[in-house]
C-alpha cells in the first residue's frame, strides 16, 4: 500500500511539475473559465432573475465546462514520443498509474476551481465568505467523483477519432448525480440555510466519489494494458 | 440453420405475437375509466422500457465477463444488446410522450423514471458512438466494456440523484409489495407484452451478434 502511494505521488508530482515549469495549461483553463463567467453574465437578464436564484447554476456550469478542457491535458500529453509506453513499461502499477493521474487533475482543476470561485464571487457578488469552508467541502466532494471518472474516459479517449468530442459525450452523464446534489448543497449555503437541510446530498455526493474511484482504479488496467 | 436465420425465426414469431398484442389491446382489454384510450399505449410503452434495461442489464454483465476471460463472443453480444437497447429505448421515449402529452398535459418532466431512461438512452448512444471511433478491435472491446460497467453502476446514481424530486409518473402497479392492482386482463395483455418484446429483444440480438460474427470473420 505504501509502494503504491509512494508510486502514485511519483507520478503526479512528475505531471505537476510539467505543468508548473509551462504553466500554459493552468493559464489557459484559468481564462477559459473566467470566459465562462463573463458569458453567464451576459447570457441573462439580471433584472428578471435575481443572482442568487441562479448563482449555484452558474458556479456548477462553469465548475463542468472547467474539469472537462482540463481532462484531456492529462494523458494527451504522454501521446508524445510515446511517453505512455514508457510509463507502460516502467515498473509501476498500472494503479498507481492512475491514481497518480488522478492525484495531479485534481490538484490541477482545484487550482482552476479556486481562481473560478474567487472570479464568481467578484463578478456576481455572491456572498461566499461566511460559508466558504463549507463550500470547499461541498466542491471538494462533487469534483472527485466527477475528475475520477473523466480521468479513466480521457485515458480512453486519446486513442479514439475526435477525441476531444468523445470525452464531454461520454462523460457528461457521469456528471449529472454530482451536479444535482451540490446544486442543493450549494444553493443551500448561499442562502445561508444550515447544512443539516443537505446532509443527504452529502452522503451521496461521499457514496458517489467513494464507488467510482474504486470502480474507475480497477477498471483502469483494462484502458492501458497493450 | 445459421444463426442469422434463426435470429430472423424468433423476429418473425415476436413480429407475429406483437400482432396478437395489438389486437388483445385494443379488442379484448376494457378502456381505462379516467384515461380513456390513451391508456392503450401502455402495453407497448412499459415491455419497450423492460426490453430496453434488460439490454443494458445484459450489455454490464457481459462486459464484466469480457474482461474476466476476454472471449471477444462477450463483446459481440454486449454491442448487439446496446444497439437493440438503443431501438427499444428510443420506442419507450417516444410512446412516453405521446401519452403524456393529453394525461399530464406536458410532454416531458424531470422525474426519476423519466430522466433515468433518458440517460439510458445517452449511456448507449455514447456505447456505440465510442465503439465507432476506436478502430482496432482488442481495444475497441475493452474500451466498450469499460464504459459498459460505468454506465450500469452510474443509473442508480441517476435514479437516487432524482428520486427525491416531485414525481408525476405512475407507480408501479405490477411489481411491488401488495397484489398487482389491475383486472386480471388488462395483466395478461401487458405480461403477454412483456413476453413478447422479450421475444423481440432475443430475435433482433441473435440477428445483430450474427451480423457481428460475419464482419470479424471478414476483418481476419
Amino acid at each position: 500500500m505504501a509502494e503504491l502511494l509512494r508510486q502514485a505521488w511519483a507520478i503526479a508530482r512528475k505531471d505537476l511539475l510539467l505543468e508548473f515549469r509551462s504553466r500554459t495549461a493552468i493559464m489557459s483553463a484559468a481564462v477559459f473559465t473566467a470566459l465562462v463567467l463573463v458569458v453567464f453574465n451576459f447570457g441573462r437578464d439580471p433584472t428578471a432573475v435575481p443572482t442568487l436564484t441562479i448563482a449555484p447554476s452558474i458556479l456548477w456550469v462553469t465548475f463542468s465546462f472547467a474539469g472537462m478542457v482540463t481532462l484531456n491535458r492529462a494523458f494527451a500529453l504522454e501521446l508524445e514520443n510515446q511517453a505512455l509506453e514508457g510509463l507502460l513499461l516502467s515498473p509501476i502499477s498500472r494503479y498507481s498509474l492512475y491514481l497518480g493521474k488522478l492525484a495531479a487533475n485534481l490538484v490541477f482543476v482545484a487550482a482552476v476551481e479556486t481562481i473560478g470561485l474567487f472570479l464568481f464571487a467578484l463578478f456576481f457578488d455572491v456572498p461566499i465568505w461566511d460559508v466558504l469552508a463549507a463550500l470547499v467541502g461541498v466542491i471538494a466532494l462533487a469534483t472527485v467523483g466527477f475528475i475520477a471518472v473523466g480521468t479513466l474516459f480521457s485515458a480512453m479517449v486519446i486513442r479514439t477519432r475526435f477525441a476531444e468530442l468523445m470525452l464531454p459525450v461520454l462523460l457528461l452523464p457521469f456528471l449529472i448525480p454530482p451536479l444535482v446534489w451540490a446544486v442543493q448543497a450549494t444553493g443551500a449555503l448561499l442562502a445561508a440555510r444550515p447544512l443539516s437541510e443537505v446532509t443527504g446530498s452529502l452522503k451521496l455526493l461521499a457514496a458517489y466519489d467513494i464507488v467510482f474511484v474504486t470502480l474507475a482504479t480497477f477498471l483502469f488496467p483494462a484502458v492501458v494494458e497493450q | 440453420m445459421t444463426l442469422a436465420q434463426r435470429g430472423r425465426w424468433v423476429t418473425l414469431i415476436g413480429l407475429a405475437l406483437l400482432a396478437v398484442v395489438y389486437l388483445r389491446a385494443l379488442a379484448y382489454t376494457p378502456v381505462e375509466l379516467h384515461q380513456g384510450p390513451a391508456q392503450k399505449i401502455f402495453y407497448i410503452h412499459v415491455p419497450a422500457a423492460w426490453s430496453a434495461m434488460l439490454a443494458m442489464g445484459l450489455v454490464g454483465l457481459a462486459s464484466i465477463l469480457y474482461l474476466l476471460v476476454k472471449d471477444p463472443r462477450y463483446d459481440r453480444f454486449a454491442a448487439a444488446s446496446a444497439e437493440v437497447g438503443t431501438a427499444f429505448s428510443l420506442v419507450m421515449l417516444t410512446t412516453g410522450p405521446i401519452w403524456a402529452k393529453p394525461i399530464w398535459g406536458t410532454w416531458w418532466t424531470w422525474d426519476a423514471r423519466l430522466t433515468l431512461t433518458l440517460f439510458l438512452f445517452f449511456i448507449f448512444l455514447g456505447y456505440l458512438l465510442l465503439r465507432g471511433t476506436v478502430g482496432d478491435a482488442g481495444l475497441r472491446a475493452r474500451y466498450s466494456a469499460v464504459l459498459g460497467i460505468c454506465g450500469l453502476v452510474l443509473l442508480p446514481f441517476i435514479h437516487l440523484s432524482v428520486y427525491l424530486f416531485r414525481t408525476l409518473h405512475p407507480q408501479p402497479i405490477v411489481l411491488k409489495p401488495s397484489a398487482p392492482s389491475l383486472p386480471g386482463s388488462m395483466l395478461a395483455t401487458l405480461l403477454f407484452s412483456f413476453a413478447v418484446f422479450t421475444v423481440l429483444y432475443l430475435g433482433f440480438v441473435i440477428q445483430r451478434y450474427a451480423i457481428g460474427d460475419g464482419r470479424d470473420v471478414g476483418d481476419a
